[in-house]
C-alpha cells in the first residue's frame, strides 16, 4: 500500500521490541465484542491511483463547470481569476503540509503570513485589527454577533432584510442554539430600510451588509451614529471582498466589526467551500475577539518575529470561559488571500474591482434594454438584481440547457417569498465576456 | 543574514538538521513594494456608466505594489521557514500529522469538482452530490452510524453541531438539562462548545490509569446531565476500556454519549464507535483522512448520529431520489434541524480530497492504518520508557504519553526538550497536553512513518534524554539555534500586542 511504509519485517522486528505477538495484541484494552474480526466487506478494497482517478473524475464529469460556460452566479461565492502562481505556492509543502504554528522558531513563515493577511484584511475594511481568519464570512458574521453580545452585555441582534440569507440563518441557528435574539427584518426590494427605528436599548449589534444581497450600495456612516448613541454595535457585512477595492470601506462609515468573505480573492468557488471568512474590528475590542491572532515580537537575539498571541482568549487555555470554541482557521484558505491580494497589490485591485464594476454596467444596460425586463438597482459593484415577468428560476433551468448559468433565482434562497419569485441576481467578474452578455440578452428577448 | 554582534549563535552546528543555509531573514511584503509595479495584467476597461451612488473609494488603500517574480520569491521564502509533514517527522500528539497525498490535491483541483458554483441548478451537480453522498456512505459504513451530518468546517465546528442536536432532543423529549460531563484530559473545545451552549461543565478526574473514574463518573450522572463529551482513544494515547459501561450507564439516565472523534485514526476500519454506544461523534478529515492541515486549516468535521439524533442534524444535507440527487437547504423541508451552521454545503474541497483517500486505501488499506498508527506509537513507547518516563503503562493507542518526571532536578523542563528537537530537525511532540500529567509529552508517530524514521527519532530522544540527565543544560537552554530565529518572546507579543505592520514602523 503506497502510503504505508511498514513492511511485515519491521511489523516483526518491532512486535518483537514491544513483546508482544501480534498487532491485535495492542488493542486489549477495546471490549472483544467491539473488535472487527478483519477488514469491513461492505467497502471496497484499496485501488491504484489511476482506479481513484477514474472514479473522482468520473464524478467531476457529471458536472457542469462555471468555466465551461458563460456563468452569472454570485449571491456570496463569485469567479475571479486565480493567478497560476497562487496554487503553486500554495502546493509547496511547508505551507500545505505544517500544523498550527505553535512552534514560532520552525512556523515563521506560516506566521509571517497571517501578520500580512491580518495587515491586509484591516488596511481593506478600514479597520484598526483583523484576526488570522474564521471558517467562512457566515460564521464570522454569527461570531461577530456573539463578540457584540459579549461587549454590550445585550443580547438582541438587528438584522438587515440585506443581510445573504445564509448569514441570518446561521446567526439564527447560533441564537437558537445559545440563547439570544434575533430581530430579521424582511428582504425588501424597496431602497429604504427602517433599521434605525428598530434599535432599542436591548440591541447589542444592527448587522447590515454592503453591497447588500441584492447588491445595493449603502452608505452606514448616519447608521454608525445611531448605533452608538444607542449603545449598540455597527456589524457591517461584505460577501464581495473585491469590491473593497473600489468601494468606501465599512471602516470609513464607522463600523465597530467587519466581517468578509475572502472567497473572491485567490479562492476557487469549490462548490462553497473550503472558503475562508475575514474578521475586524475596532482595537478596543481585541481581546473580545474570537479566533487566532499572529503578532509581532523579538526573539532570544534580537530579531523581529511573529508568533500566535492573546491566545489566553481561546479554547485551548481558557476551556469552558473561552471567547469562542474555534480551534480550527482556515489557514491554507488565508495564504492563497494573501499571495493572491500581493501579486494584485494597490494598482491590481483597485483596476481588477473598476473592470468588475464596468462589466457589471456595461451588462445592466444591455438588460435593461430588454422589454419586460427591469434592473432593479440604482447601485451596485459587480452584481445586480433583474425583475423578470415570470419566476426567475424557471429561466435559470432553461438557461442550463444552453448552457448559461444566468444567474441565482432569489427564490433559492427565500423559497417562501412569493414576492421575489421573479427576482434573479447577475454578478459579472472580469472573467465573463461581452459576448457570452449578447447571447444572454438574445435569449432572453426570444423567452419573454 | 546579518548575524553581527550575536555571538550567541553558534555557526557549527552537532544537530543533523539541513536547515543551516535557510537562515533567511525576510522582510514584509509591505517593505518590498513600489508604487506602479503590479503582479497582473488586466485588460483595458470598457466605456461604461458608474454606478457606485456615490460611495467610491477615497484615498490609497495602502497595498504595496510588486511583480510576479517578486511575490514567488518572497512566499518561497516564507516557505523555507516551515518544518511540514513534508520536510520533518512530526509527530504532534493530538494532530494526526501523516503524509498528505498528493493525488488528492491534484483531484481536488479537476475543474468539474474545484470550478462549481455553489449555487448552480442541482441538475448541473449531479456528479458533485454523488461525492458528498458517497463520502457520507464510507464515513457511516466505518463508524456503524446511520446518519451523518457533512456541513461543518472543523472539529469544534462538529462538536458545536452535535451538541446543539443533543440540546436539540431533550428540548424535543420537553427537557432541560444543564450538566454536561467532560474528563479533565478533555480538548479544550469540549468544555468550550457546552459552555457555548449554555450547559454547565463538571469535570470528571482520570485515575491512576489515566482513564475516566468510573466511580466517580458514575456518582455525577443523574436526571441533570444532558450528555458526556469522550474522546476515544483519550488525549493520554489510551482506549477508555469501560466506553461500553459509560454509554449504557449514559443511556441510563437519559443522556447523551457525544464522542469526540479527533482520535479517531487510532480505530479506523476496526472498530465502530457504534458499537461502543456511541450518540454523535465528529470526525476531523484533517487528521483521519489526510487532508492537509494547512498551516491552521481548513478543516472539515462531518459528525456521525445515532437514528435518533439524525432528525436534528444541520442544513444543508444532500437526498436522492428517483430524479436523482438533490439538496434539502430549508427549514420548511426540515422542521426539526436545528439549522444552518455555515454559507453553502460544506467543504467541497476537503470532501474530495478524503474521500480519494479512503478510495486508495479501501477497507484493507485502513484496517492496517489503525493497525500501523497504534504499532508505530507503541514502539516509540517501548523504545523510550526506559530512558523517559511512560505516564501510563501501555499498551498505547496512537499516541504515546510521557511525563517530565525523568528530567526531575535536571534544571531542563519539557519546552527545552522540544526545543532541543527543533535543532535535530524534528517537529516536537505536543507539550504540556494533556493537563493530567505534569509537563506532558505527547508522542503521534502516525502509521506514514517508516521504522526508519522512527528509529533515528528514538536515537534523538534517548541521546538528548541522557544529556540532560548528564547535566548539559546548556545544551538545551540555549536551544534551538538551528532555526531561523530562537526562542520568541510570547509575554512581550501578548503585553504590547502589534497585530499588524504600519507604515513607519521600524523592522
Amino acid at each position: 500500500m503506497r502510503y504505508l511504509p511498514l513492511t511485515d519485517a519491521d511489523r516483526r522486528l518491532m512486535l518483537e521490541r514491544i513483546g508482544v505477538n501480534s498487532v491485535d495484541d495492542l488493542f486489549v484494552d477495546v471490549p472483544a465484542s467491539a473488535r472487527l474480526p478483519g477488514p469491513l466487506p461492505t467497502l471496497p478494497k484499496h485501488l491504484a491511483e489511476f482506479e481513484v482517478e477514474r472514479i473522482i473524475g468520473g464524478l467531476a464529469a457529471k458536472n457542469l463547470s462555471a468555466g465551461a460556460c458563460p456563468s452569472f452566479l454570485g449571491a456570496g461565492a463569485y469567479r475571479h481569476h486565480v493567478p497560476a502562481s497562487v496554487d503553486q505556492l500554495l502546493l509547496r509543502g511547508e505551507f500545505l503540509t505544517s500544523y498550527t504554528p505553535y512552534q514560532p522558531e520552525v512556523s515563521q513563515g506560516t506566521l509571517q503570513s497571517l501578520f500580512e493577511f491580518q495587515t491586509q484584511v484591516a488596511l481593506l475594511t478600514g479597520m484598526e485589527v483583523a484576526n488570522a481568519s474564521m471558517y467562512d464570512g457566515a460564521t464570522a458574521c454569527a461570531e461577530a454577533v456573539m463578540m457584540a453580545n459579549r461587549i454590550t452585555r445585550r443580547g438582541n441582534a438587528l438584522v438587515s432584510g440585506g443581510l445573504h440569507p445564509h448569514y441570518r440563518e446561521v446567526i439564527q441557528t447560533m441564537a437558537d442554539s445559545t440563547g439570544f435574539a434575533v430581530q430579521a427584518l424582511p428582504p425588501t426590494i424597496s431602497p429604504v430600510e427602517e433599521i434605525a427605528e428598530n434599535i432599542d436599548q436591548e440591541t447589542a449589534c444592527v448587522v447590515v451588509q454592503n453591497p447588500d444581497f441584492f447588491g445595493r450600495l449603502h452608505d452606514f456612516t448616519a447608521l454608525a451614529e445611531i448605533c452608538q448613541s444607542n449603545g449598540a454595535l455597527l456589524v457591517v457585512v461584505v460577501t464581495e471582498v473585491v469590491s473593497l477595492g473600489l468601494i468606501k470601506p465599512p471602516g470609513a462609515m464607522g463600523a465597530d466589526i467587519v466581517v468578509a468573505e475572502g472567497q473572491g480573492i485567490g479562492n476557487a468557488l469549490g462548490f462553497g467551500g473550503p472558503h475562508v471568512g475575514l474578521f475586524a474590528c475596532k482595537e478596543k475590542y481585541v481581546r473580545q475577539m474570537p479566533g487566532r491572532l499572529c503578532g509581532q515580537t523579538v526573539d532570544a537575539d534580537g530579531r523581529r518575529g511573529y508568533v500566535l498571541t492573546l491566545s489566553t482568549r481561546e479554547q485551548h487555555i481558557r476551556r469552558e470561559k473561552a471567547t469562542s470554541n474555534i480551534c480550527t482557521n482556515s489557514g491554507l484558505c488565508a495564504l492563497a488571500f494573501t499571495i493572491h491580494l500581493s501579486l494584485l497589490g494597490e494598482e491590481g485591485l483597485t483596476r481588477l474591482a473598476e473592470l468588475n464594476h464596468a462589466m457589471a454596467s456595461t451588462f445592466a444596460d444591455m438588460i435593461a434594454q430588454v422589454p419586460g425586463c427591469r434592473v432593479l438597482n440604482e447601485s451596485f459593484f459587480n452584481e445586480f438584481t433583474v425583475e423578470l415577468p415570470f419566476p426567475a428560476a424557471a429561466l435559470v433551468d432553461k438557461m442550463a440547457i444552453v448552457p448559461i448559468l444566468a444567474g441565482v433565482p432569489v427564490s433559492r434562497l427565500y423559497p417562501d417569498n412569493p414576492e421575489l419569485e421573479n427576482l434573479l441576481l447577475v454578478a459579472v467578474t472580469e472573467l465573463n465576456q461581452i459576448q457570452e452578455m449578447e447571447t444572454f440578452v438574445q435569449l432572453l428577448k426570444v423567452w419573454l | 543574514m546579518n548575524q553581527q554582534g550575536r555571538p550567541t549563535r553558534p555557526t557549527g552546528g552537532n544537530a543533523i538538521s539541513t536547515q543551516n543555509g535557510l537562515g533567511i531573514a525576510e522582510p514584509l511584503i509591505f517593505e518590498q513594494g513600489q508604487e506602479k509595479r503590479c503582479g497582473v495584467d488586466l485588460p483595458p476597461l470598457p466605456e461604461f456608466r458608474e454606478r457606485l451612488g456615490g460611495l467610491r473609494r477615497e484615498g490609497t488603500i495602502g497595498l504595496p505594489g510588486l511583480s510576479e517574480p517578486q511575490v514567488v520569491r518572497h512566499y518561497t521564502r516564507l516557505s523555507q521557514m516551515n518544518f511540514s509533514i513534508d520536510g520533518n517527522f512530526y509527530p504532534l500528539g493530538s494532530c494526526t500529522m501523516k503524509h498528505n497525498p498528493r493525488l488528492n490535491e491534484k483531484l481536488a483541483r479537476l475543474p468539474g469538482l474545484a470550478d462549481l458554483h455553489p449555487l448552480q441548478p442541482v441538475s448541473t451537480v449531479q456528479g458533485a452530490l454523488e461525492l458528498i453522498d458517497l463520502l457520507a456512505y464510507w464515513l457511516k459504513t466505518l463508524t456503524g452510524m446511520p446518519a451523518v451530518a457533512m456541513p461543518q468546517a472543523a472539529g469544534a465546528h462538529g462538536e458545536f453541531c452535535g451538541m446543539a442536536a443533543i440540546k436539540a432532543a431533550l428540548a424535543a423529549r420537553g427537557e432541560t438539562r444543564i450538566k454536561v460531563l467532560a474528563p479533565e484530559s478533555a480538548h479544550g473545545t469540549n468544555p468550550a462548545t457546552a459552555a457555548a451552549l449554555g450547559f454547565v461543565v463538571e469535570t470528571i478526574p482520570a485515575n491512576a490509569e489515566g482513564r475516566v473514574d468510573l466511580d466517580v463518573f458514575k456518582a455525577k450522572l443523574g436526571p441533570d446531565v444532558a450528555a458526556i463529551m469522550l474522546t476515544n482513544p483519550n488525549t493520554c494515547g489510551l482506549f477508555e476500556r469501560d466506553m461500553i459501561e459509560i454509554a449504557e450507564a449514559v443511556h441510563a439516565v437519559g443522556a447523551y454519549f457525544y464522542c469526540d472523534g479527533a482520535n479517531f485514526n487510532a480505530i479506523v476500519g476496526r472498530i465502530r464507535p457504534a458499537d461502543l454506544g456511541v450518540d454523535a461523534m465528529h470526525i476531523n478529515l484533517h487528521k483521519t483522512f489526510s487532508t492537509p492541515h494547512g498551516g491552521g486549516g481548513p478543516g472539515a468535521g462531518p459528525v456521525v448520529l445515532s437514528e435518533e439524533l439524525a432528525r436534528f442534524a444541520p442544513l444543508p444535507f444532500v437526498v436522492r431520489d428517483d430524479k436523482g440527487f438533490r439538496l434539502v437547504e430549508h427549514a420548511k423541508d426540515a422542521k426539526e434541524s436545528i439549522g444552518r451552521l455555515k454559507g453553502f454545503h460544506g467543504q467541497m474541497g476537503m470532501f474530495i480530497r478524503a474521500l480519494a483517500y479512503m478510495l486508495s486505501h479501501g477497507a484493507d488499506g485502513l484496517w492496517q492504518v489503525s493497525g500501523d498508527a497504534v504499532l508505530n506509537a507503541n514502539y516509540i513507547l517501548a523504545s523510550l520508557k526506559d530512558v523517559m518516563t511512560a505516564s501510563y503503562a501501555g499498551p498505547c493507542m496512537h499516541e504515546a504519553l510521557f511525563d517530565d518526571r525523568f528530567l526531575k532536578d535536571t534544571g531542563v523542563t519539557t519546552l527545552d526538550f522540544a526545543k532541543a528537537l527543533l535543532d535535530e530537525g524534528f517537529h516536537p511532540m505536543t507539550m504540556y497536553f494533556p493537563l493530567v500529567v505534569h509537563g506532558a509529552m505527547l508522542i503521534e508517530p502516525t502509521e506514514t512513518e517508516s521504522r526508519e524514521t522512527l528509529d533515528g527519532f528514538i536515537a534523538v530522544m534517548r541521546s538528548l534524554a541522557e544529556q540532560a540527565q548528564s547535566g548539559n543544560v546548556e545544551l538545551f537552554h540555549e536551544a534551538p539555534r538551528q532555526t531561523p530565529l530562537r526562542r520568541l518572546d510570547e509575554t512581550l507579543a501578548a503585553r504590547r500586542p502589534v497585530l499588524k505592520w504600519t507604515k513607519g514602523q521600524p523592522k
